[in-house]
Parts: structure tokens; C-alpha cells; sequence
């Protein structure tokens, strides 16, 4: 409370003083990722929402976060791992399997709701106004506690055989991080394509599935011969995957030129997505 | 104007009309690029527009607002009156001309945006006030006075899912009515609600002006516009007709074209309010010798008539009329089917369909009764042609003494104002009589 307050509640649309300009269709393209910023309590209240709602809908509520990756992992390692007898690398197969579902499932769930975003707010969307970029971006976070709790469930199993933690560790955050933009850069592009064709949402699950084999989850990027490996960076969720094992687990000290690329296509695809969804994102209202 | 809050200059919206389908897949454009891929390439964005006809639902419209103002806007259905909320809400942009909105602006078209049936009242206020605009801080600050004024304290933690109608649009407008932007835009949401509750809003609303904020108001409610705003713009076919006092621009918009607010024609089925299955033609009021009256003596039977094409399609239409008074009160809804030869008529040929309704003589109250008609199928119910403020007449009361209101010329209260019967009994000489006419 106090006079801070009033200033931040008027920040939203600027001082009374302020004109809102509002220019007809075809004018210059503008990020407004300052208005984004003045529109961050928004941001907080979807996110809020859907986790709120994700929860109290499931009857088992927060451990469909949990039971999700494990099972995936359970299938990998019986069938990936012990019948195809595909190489971890050494580690434990249970770990090696679940140190890449658990980003993977966040980076799957993230991207299907971020791909459904803008259709599923076409009510809010045709009455006020607010940065559409939000809803996006609010599906690729609202991801976050159950990516967290999946996360309890990988440590318990590194305690459980006994890995001792490296200095790789510290880069964790910036690797979810990583996964964060990749599913929102993707998703900039297929909510947009999803409100004007709205049978984009079909082919995300299959969109998705392809992704899964082309990441290396089911097995290990030593399996891709060294001249290709940059290239293969270019699949960001393979640099998050690898990145994910090699913070955990250790060994592979050519993960980092992974990541390298896998950052940078991923700045490409987010800036691209950004402008088209900006472009786009003037029809919303006329479409869905 | 030095304190102008709203600049709208040369405003247009374009929209593409005939097409049924609201969005395209991208199956049919994947399909229709292999099919003549030298089209899309050779005729672009164009192309892919041309295959509907455009209409423009706003042109040249230009009007400014001052501060502190209160701007009704009127129009028919389709004059492009939500449209121009839209543009300055910047929900959708216009396709030319610019405007430009000084300060805060909140928008209300709809009540209750955004509530989640799963989430709780409170979690609902919460998500509510931060879509239209309240920061977290100032909704913690109203929390209480929403409560109050929504009238579902108990009810508070309750998932709204679980919420009757009218408790869940109490508790959107009580929201709705915190809001403190200093330019706000409402659509037509006094439409809903129990009368009382409607009373309560336009009380807040006219505070809302009252303390200076600039309000544009679109609304179908003729007393609600002549109570609140200070001028009104009228729209019809996108563009400003009237800008002016609220008492003009209401008189031209119940009597289009100098003729009368009893009367109403559409000359050309393929324009007139309806669908594929019928289309309005007339809507007009009459009296016993089926003319024409605006004024109607209110010992007269007064007749509404509805003319409408049907074109066939195998339904059973019925008119239903709904009488409103200048308090925008639903004074009563009648219906066709109350005559069951027609409503048994099955089938409905192609061809011209004539109803008339007729209200007795003693049974509407004085004053000016606002008629809303409208057409539809029932089981499923199906809406084909809606009219609202069709038609409207004036019941005047000369009676002398042999209406409702006997000899009396006071003022006479009532929505309505039947001539009842009454049974007196007087049993001259009684006993009981004498001593209760005796004086203490």
C-alpha cells in the first residue's frame, strides 16, 4: 500500500496524461516488450490460473507431474535399455532415462499448451484488451512446478545411487532456461498458425513425437558420428537433453559446443516467432 | 477542446462477410496452393481475401470526447456500435483512419471475462480485475466493497461453477464496477441482471460520471441513454448520423427517416433482419381498423403486427413480442403460438406470414411502450430475426372516468393499469354500520 502502489496500478496504460496511440492496420512492427512488462500481474494471474485449475481437475492432482516422466522412463529403460540394449554411457539406466524425460515431458507439455493458448482464450481475446504475447508465454511457465516436482523425484534417484554432484550442476538453471524459450519460440509460431488454421493443433502431438526420436532421449548423441554432432546441435532439445545429463550425471565434455548451437538457433527461431506472432497477433480477435 | 480524451478521426473497419466458416484450415489452403500454385504465387494476399464480399462495419466515422463527458452511442443492430468499442479498446484494429485515447482506459464488453468455473469467487475476482486492468494491490484494496455490492458473501469460496446465473453476473459487475479507469467503455452490460440489480449499476454508473470520468456508453436501453448521457451519437451502416443532444438523436433513431416510431418496413428480403429460413418485412402498430397510430388511447385495443417472409426449410416459426416500458421493465412477452391452428400448421409454405398481437384496451399503463419483436423456432429454440426497439407508441389515458383510473387525476403508479372488476357489497341500515360510522 502507499503511494508506490498507485503509481504501478497506473503504469498499466501510462499517466492520465498519456495518449494510447491507435493506428490503422499495416503500420510498423513494434515488440512492446515494455508494455509486456507493465502487464507482468496479467502474466502472474494466468499462470496462477492454469496451475490452479490443472490441479484441482486431475483427481490425482500434482502427481500426474511426478507419474508422467517416471512411467516414460520405466517403458525407455525396459525396452530402450535392457531389450534393444542401447548404451547409457555407464550410468544407471533409470537415471539415464529419466535425466532426459523430465526436461523432455516440461518441453512437450509447454509446447502443446502453448500451441493451444491463444484458441483456448478466444473468449478473453474478444473482449479486452491486453499483450496477447502473455498467454504464450504464461503456457511456457505455468509448466514450471510440475517440471519442479518431476525434479524431486530425479534427485531423489541420484541420492538413491549415490552420483556425487559436479560443478556441471550450476548450469541447470540456464538449461531450463534453454527449454523454456525453445518451447516458446516454437509455440509463438504454432499458437499464431493455430488461431488463423485451426487445424494446426492436430499435427502438434505427432509434430511432437518425431521431436522425441529425433532428441537424443532414447539414446545417446555419442550414437551420431562426430563430424555431425554440430549439426545435430541444431535440434535445441537435443543441447537441453545432453545438457540435462551431462549436469547430473557427468562425462561428456563435448556437451558445451552442443549447447552452443542449440542456443543459437533457438535466439533465431524466438526472435522470428516473436515478430510473426506480433504480426499476427493484430487478427486475433477477427478470427478465432 | 483543450481537454479532449477520445480523438477519433476518419475511423474505418473492414470486415469479410459471406463466408460461413469463421476460420480457415490449413488443410483447404495447403489444398487449394497444390491445386494452382501459380495463383497464389501471381495474386498473394489479395487472393485469399477476394473470396468473400467486404463490408465495412465502421467508415469515416470522426467524433471527439471531452473529459469528463458521458457519450451515448445508439444504433440498430449491426450499425457498428460494438465494432467502435472494439477499435478504441484496441481488441481489433481499424482497417483505416487512426483514434486516439487519452489516460486509462477499461473496457467492458461483457461481464465476468475470463472466470473459470473451477475457480472459487474470490479466485475469480482476483482473475477478473487483473484482465480488465486492476493491479493485485488495488483489487486487495475493492476485495471487500466487490463482496458487498455482489450480494454473494457466503458464497465467496464457493467454485463459481456451482453459482446460479444471476449470482455469478452479480458478482462479475460488482468487479466490473470497481474499475477505476479514466476512460471507460461498456457495451450494453445492464442487459443483464434482475431489475433491482440493474438499478444498482445505473446508480454507479451515473457516479461514475459524476466524478469525472469519461464514459462511452452503448446501450439499447433509450431511458438508460436519456438518463445518463449528456450527447449521443447515432450509427447506421458504420457512419455517424446524428451527433447531438440524447433527446435528438433517440427521436431520429425510434423515427428513421422523418416517418413514425410506429412503423418499420424492409423493402429487400436479402437485407432485412433473418436468416436462411425467414426475414422480416414489416413491424408496425395498429389500431381496430388496422392503421397505423403511434398514439394509442389507452381504452383502445392495440394491435403489433409482424410480417415476415418464410422461405421454407421445413421449421415452425412463431413471433414473440416483448413490451418494455421507459424503465427498460419487460412488462410482459406474448407469442404467436397461442393461437393453436397455427401453431399445429405443419407444413410452413414459402410465402408472406402476418401476425398480429392484440393488446386489450385498460390493461397497458400510460406512457411510451417500446416493442421488441422478434421470430423463432422452439425445440430446439432457435432465434431467426431479432428487432429490438422495433416499434414503439405512446399510451395516452384521457379516460373520463370510465378507465382504471375512475375519476381519479392524480398520478397513477404501475407498471401496468388494467380496468379490474370489482364487487362491492353495501348493505344499507345495519347496526354494525351505524356503530362504526359513530364517532367516539
Amino acid at each position: 500500500m502507499g503511494p508506490d502502489v498507485d503509481r504501478q496500478s497506473l503504469s498499466r496504460e501510462g499517466s492520465p496524461a498519456c495518449w494510447t496511440e491507435i493506428p490503422p492496420a499495416g503500420g510498423s512492427l513494434r515488440l512492446g516488450l515494455g508494455e509486456l512488462w507493465a502487464y507482468r500481474e496479467l502474466l502472474y494471474f494466468f499462470v496462477w490460473r492454469d496451475v490452479k485449475v490443472r490441479y484441482k481437475q486431475t483427481a490425482i492432482g500434482v502427481g500426474w507431474a511426478v507419474i508422467q516422466p517416471f512411467l516414460m522412463m520405466v517403458v525407455f529403460a525396459l525396452f530402450f535399455g535392457r531389450l534393444a540394449g542401447l548404451s547409457t554411457e555407464g550410468h544407471p539406466k533409470a537415471l539415464f532415462y529419466l535425466a532426459a524425460l523430465v526436461p523432455w515431458t516440461y518441453f512437450a507439455n509447454a509446447l502443446g499448451q502453448a500451441t493451444q493458448s491463444v484458441v483456448e482464450n478466444q473468449r478473453v481475446i474478444t473482449k479486452v484488451y491486453f499483450p496477447r504475447l502473455t498467454l504464450p508465454i504464461s503456457a511456457v511457465l505455468n509448466g514450471l512446478p510440475d517440471l519442479f516436482l518431476s525434479f524431486l523425484v530425479l534427485v531423489g534417484l541420484l541420492l538413491h545411487y549415490r552420483v556425487p554432484p559436479t560443478a556441471a550442476l550450476a548450469a541447470l538453471p540456464a538449461l531450463v532456461l534453454l527449454a523454456m524459450a525453445t518451447a516458446l519460440a516454437v509455440g509463438l509460431w504454432l499458437s499464431a498458425l493455430n488461431a488463423i488454421y485451426r487445424d494446426v493443433r492436430y499435427t502438434v502431438p505427432f509434430l511432437i513425437q518425431l521431436w522425441l526420436f529425433a532428441s537424443p532421449i532414447a539414446y545417446s548423441s555419442r550414437v551420431v558420428p562426430e563430424e555431425w554432432r554440430t549439426l545435430y546441435g541444431l535440434n535445441p532439445m537435443a543441447g537441453v537433453v545432453e545438457g540435462f545429463r551431462w549436469a547430473l550425471l557427468g562425462g561428456q565434455s563435448e556437451v558445451p559446443e552442443l549447447l552452443w548451437a542449440s542456443t543459437g538457433v533457438v535466439l533465431l527461431l524466438l526472435a522470428g516467432g516473436l515478430a510473426f506472432f506480433r504480426r499476427m497477433e493484430r487478427g486475433f480477435a477477427d478470427v478465432v | 477542446m483543450t481537454d479532449t480524451v477520445i480523438e477519433v478521426a476518419g475511423l474505418g473497419k473492414r470486415y469479410r462477410v459471406g463466408t460461413r466458416a469463421r476460420y480457415r484450415t490449413l488443410r483447404d489452403v495447403l489444398a487449394s496452393a497444390l491445386g494452382a500454385p501459380f495463383r497464389i504465387r501471381a495474386g498473394g494476399a489479395e487472393r485469399r481475401h477476394g473470396n468473400g464480399r467486404h463490408m465495412w462495419a465502421l467508415k469515416d466515422v470522426s467524433f471527439s470526447v471531452g473529459s469528463g463527458e458521458v457519450l451515448g452511442v445508439i444504433g440498430r443492430n449491426g450499425a457498428g456500435k460494438t465494432t467502435l468499442l472494439k477499435v478504441l479498446a484496441r481488441i481489433t484494429e481499424p482497417t483505416e483512419g487512426r483514434a486516439r485515447v487519452r489516460g486509462r482506459v477499461g473496457s467492458l464488453l461483457e461481464v465476468g471475462t475470463g472466470f473459470h468455473p473451477e475457480l472459487t469467487g474470490r479466485e475469480n475476482v482476483f482473475l477478473n480485475g487483473a484482465i480488465l486492468g486492476m493491479s493485485r494491490s488495488r483489487i486487495r484494496r475493492v476485495f471487500d466493497p466487490i463482496v458487498d455490492f455482489s450480494g454473494v458473501e457466503r458464497h465467496i469460496d464457493t467454485p463459481v461453477k456451482y453459482y446460479s446465473t444471476g449470482m455469478g453476473v452479480r458478482l462479475a459487475f460488482a468487479v466490473a464496477a470497481h474499475l477505476e479507469p479514466d476512460v471507460l467503455l461498456v457495451d450494453e452490460v445492464l442487459a443483464v441482471g434482475d431489475a433491482n440489480f440493474q438499478k444498482k449499476c445505473l446508480r454507479r454508473m451515473e457516479e461514475a460520471g459524476w466524478e469525472g470520468r469519461t464514459v462511452l456508453f452503448v446501450s439499447h436501453s433509450m431511458p438508460a441513454v436519456l438518463r445518463l448521457c449528456q450527447r449521443v451519437i447515432l450509427l447506421d451502416g458504420g457512419r455517424v448520423v446524428m451527433d447531438g443532444r440524447p433527446g435528438e438523436a433517440v427521436g431520429a433513431y425510434l423515427r428513421p427517416e422523418g416517418g413514425s416510431a410506429a412503423e418499420r418496413t424492409w423493402d429487400d428480403p436479402g437485407t432485412a433482419p433473418g436468416d436462411e429460413v425467414l426475414r422480416l418485412r414489416a413491424v408496425r402498430v395498429v389500431d381496430r381498423d388496422r392503421a397505423v397510430r403511434e398514439g394509442v388511447d389507452i381504452r383502445e385495443p392495440v394491435g403489433v403486427q409482424v410480417e415476415y417472409w418464410n422461405l421454407g426449410g421445413g421449421h415452425r416459426p412463431m413471433v414473440n413480442l416483448h413490451f418494455f416500458n421507459e424503465d427498460g421493465v419487460n412488462l410482459f412477452v406474448s407469442v404467436d403460438g397461442v393461437n393453436q391452428a397455427w401453431r399445429e400448421s405443419q407444413p410452413r409454405p414459402e410465402g408472406l406470414v402476418r401476425s398480429t398481437c392484440w393488446v386489450p384496451g385498460n390493461f397497458l399503463s400510460e406512457g411510451r411502450v417500446y416493442v421488441m419483436a422478434a421470430v423463432s423456432s422452439f425445440n430446439p429454440t432457435r432465434v431467426h430475426a431479432m428487432e429490438r426497439d422495433a416499434v414503439a407508441f405512446q399510451v395516452v389515458d384521457r379516460s373520463e372516468g370510465d378507465g382504471a383510473r375512475a375519476e381519479c387525476a392524480n398520478y397513477v403508479p404501475g407498471v401496468i393499469r388494467p380496468l379490474l372488476e370489482w364487487e362491492v357489497e353495501f348493505e344499507p341500515g345495519t347496526d354494525e354500520g351505524r356503530r362504526g360510522a359513530m364517532p367516539r
